[in-house]
């Protein structure tokens, strides 16, 4: 085990991909000479040289239907946005072309490809930088969406991710990548797609919690359990396909959830999860489920203002108390 | 209601005229100039008669209620697709946009798996799931019809980056619409492909019309291959109602993309004889355009000049034709008698490799 941030635990998984497999690409804006906007791909290029780690113009539409059509051809690429905003200039690629090429070409064309690079909030960046996406990407079959929070969750899922057949929508969190924690020095460490994580376990409230989202409802169970009430905090970790057995095993045991999450509330993920709780659990529930989610508003500049736009800890706390009817 | 339109701008007038001449003077000297063996050409011949009645069949099942959905015809077109893909190998890959059935006969699919699969029957190229603007063939690198206009442009580009990344001699051909032009995919495609010297070929098919908008009305500069230099990409104006010109031009930039990886921007000129697809009432052009350049049917234009070079005769060219009208029956019998898909495969392909979420 070694103690190390989520950027060089993404970076190292790209290095073990890129050794492993001759396939595999890493194309993207500052991916190469610059080492990666964040910092993810640093040292990668003097690694495995241009052919490999390749720096792409500012034409994200173009870029990300070039993997697209090179996975089509054999190859295995690994498409980074700079950030996930910006892949909204590509979901045309995206959507149209790398999530329904299996299926519209009767099974011939896989595309195995893995888009990533950061989403959500940053620090101070408006409304245009800062944004949660993967409700968007989660509503189309064909994709798989996958969501870390943990610098070993971030190693292992990408590895599965940049290893599997299908397209791979990999959010990192911006605000996140200086996060540190134990990850495995085994290069063959990896983490199934598709297997949420119990992150605390407890018995009086669950929490589903994805992203940055899993660190702020980890403090909120910690001040939570001083106040006497535990808490069952579980990350998902892969939005699509959604490993809801995991989390109504949970509500069956809580009987109460609250689901926190960054994005908007409307169409959201968490308004997915909560319904197939209310499909699958509904007998077992003590309180309705309860959202806490990003403000519904595009994200402010001021700081006092986007603090409020984000859920924080003592939001969390409100909303378990409620659902086990402590106030 | 019918409304009168324009015609098309006067420079495009001179231009057509011009085009027509210098056709009839390659086609005079040029059948024995081509490499080409009299099978060969005759074998061109029949692809295009072949498309022709395929599409003319399509038509005709569409309205029956056999075909659903869209439905794009490639006739008047026929030289465009032969040509090119004439020019390349088997283990080339083709894209192509939603006009595509005839490409993918081109490329070497049979009519049984084009015609099963705008039937949606299992049989069909994409197991019925993709249907008219959705053909594909993987074992004869046909690798689509794309149904949102320029979509197929990165796509292409990326094959072509794939095969120069893997060190193979594969060339892509990406055709497209003149439409597709406005599109920034085609701007980004191109820079990209010259910038890293990637092996497509880019075959602007210009039917002058983006649905019911002529290029006029959409294009401010309606002059297609100038736009390569805009990318200083090598580019060419070809008349697509002219096989062999299709064919060489495509062939230069075979050349060029085999030896040297370099992309080309080909402008063939065309004209679709028929709708944008099968519910187009047609009442932005006259009935005097599309007769003038039917005057031009590229089959037409061939079949003259292969009797005038004795390479066919009236007896051979009816024995091809009998050929490809009985390919045809025997593809929309097929398709006929074929089974729908299985309900059981509404579910599948939708995953390389499916997960049972929650399975460690």
């Amino acid at each position: 085990m070694s103690t190390i941030t989520i950027r060089e635990a993404l970076n190292q998984a790209l290095r073990e991909e890129l050794a492993r497999d001759e396939k595999v690409f890493l194309m993207g804006e500052e991916v190469a000479e610059y080492d990666g906007a964040y910092k993810v791909s640093k040292g990668l290029l003097k690694e495995f040289g241009g052919k490999r780690v390749i720096d792409s113009p500012i034409t994200e539409l173009g870029f990300a239907g070039l993997g697209v059509g090179a996975a089509m051809a054999g190859l295995r690429p690994v498409i980074e946005f700079m950030t996930f905003n910006f892949s909204i200039l590509a979901t045309d690629q995206i959507i149209n072309s790398a999530a329904k090429m299996l299926y519209m070409s009767g099974g011939q064309f896989n595309i195995p490809i893995v888009f990533r690079g950061p989403g959500g909030s940053a620090f101070q960046v408006s409304s245009q930088h800062s944004q949660a996406l993967e409700s968007w990407y989660a509503y189309f079959p064909g994709l798989k969406v996958v969501m870390p929070s943990t610098a070993a969750d971030a190693k292992g899922l990408l590895k599965s991710s940049i290893r599997d057949d299908d397209p791979v929508i990999f959010i990192e969190q911006e605000r996140m990548y200086g996060h540190k924690g134990e990850v495995p020095d085994d290069p063959d460490f990896t983490i199934p797609l598709g297997l949420a994580d119990v992150k605390r376990e407890g018995t009086d409230v669950t929490i589903v919690a994805r992203s940055l989202m899993v660190p702020v409802a980890l403090k909120a169970a910690e001040t939570l359990a001083q106040q006497g009430v535990s808490c069952e905090v579980i990350d998902p970790r892969t939005i699509r396909p959604l490993d809801i057995d995991t989390i109504v095993e949970s509500v069956k045991k809580t009987n109460r959830v609250v689901v926190a999450e960054e994005s908007h509330p409307m169409c959201s993920v968490g308004g997915e999860i909560s319904t197939q709780i209310m499909e699958r659990a509904f007998d077992y529930l003590d309180a309705p489920v309860k959202r806490v989610s990003g403000a519904d508003v595009p994200m402010p500049y001021a700081k006092n203002l986007e603090d409020l736009a984000i859920p924080d800890v003592n939001r969390i706390v409100a909303a378990v108390r409620e659902v086990a009817y402590l106030d | 209601m019918s409304k009168q339109i324009e015609a098309p701008p006067e420079a495009d007038q001179q231009r057509l005229q011009r085009e027509q001449d210098q056709a009839k003077e390659r086609q005079k000297t040029r059948l024995g100039n081509t490499g080409l063996k009299m099978g060969e050409l005759v074998e061109l011949y029949r692809q295009m008669l072949l498309i022709r009645r395929f599409e003319e069949k399509s038509a005709e099942a569409y309205v029956a209620g056999k075909i659903g959905g869209f439905c794009h015809l490639y006739i008047g077109q026929e030289a465009v697709g032969v040509g090119a893909i004439s020019a390349i190998r088997k283990d080339d890959y083709v894209l192509s946009s939603y006009r595509e059935h005839g490409l993918a006969l081109a490329k070497g699919m049979s009519a049984r798996s084009v015609m099963a699969e705008l039937f949606g029957k299992a049989t069909g190229c994409s197991k019925g799931k993709g249907g008219s603007m959705h053909m594909f063939d993987k074992s004869v690198g046909f690798l689509g019809g794309h149904a949102i206009v320029a979509g197929q442009i990165p796509l292409a580009t990326g094959t072509a980056f794939a095969t120069r990344y893997l060190g193979t001699d594969q060339v892509t051909l990406c055709f497209f619409g003149e439409a597709a032009v406005n599109q920034g995919a085609f701007h980004e495609s191109l820079n990209m492909a010259q910038l890293w010297k990637l092996p497509c070929i880019y075959i602007c098919e210009n039917n002058q019309y983006g649905m019911g908008t002529s290029l006029a009305r959409a294009m401010s500069l309606s002059d297609i291959a100038q736009k390569g230099c805009a990318y200083q990409m090598e580019a060419e104006f070809v008349d697509g109602m002219d096989v062999l010109a299709v064919r060489n031009a495509v062939k230069r930039a075979v050349e060029r993309a085999r030896n040297d990886y370099l992309p080309t921007l080909l402008e063939i000129r065309t004209y679709r004889f028929m709708g944008h697809s099968m519910s187009d009432p047609g009442n932005y052009r006259t009935r005097a355009e599309i007769e003038k350049y039917q005057e031009r049917d590229p089959i037409k234009l061939f079949s003259a000049s292969l009797l005038e070079e004795k390479i066919l005769d009236n007896k051979k060219i009816e024995e091809i034709e009998k050929g490809v009208r009985e390919e045809v029956e025997d593809a929309l019998r097929f398709a006929d008698e074929s089974p729908l898909p299985d309900p059981s495969e509404l579910y599948t392909d939708v995953y390389a490799n499916p997960i049972q979420p929650g399975r460690k």
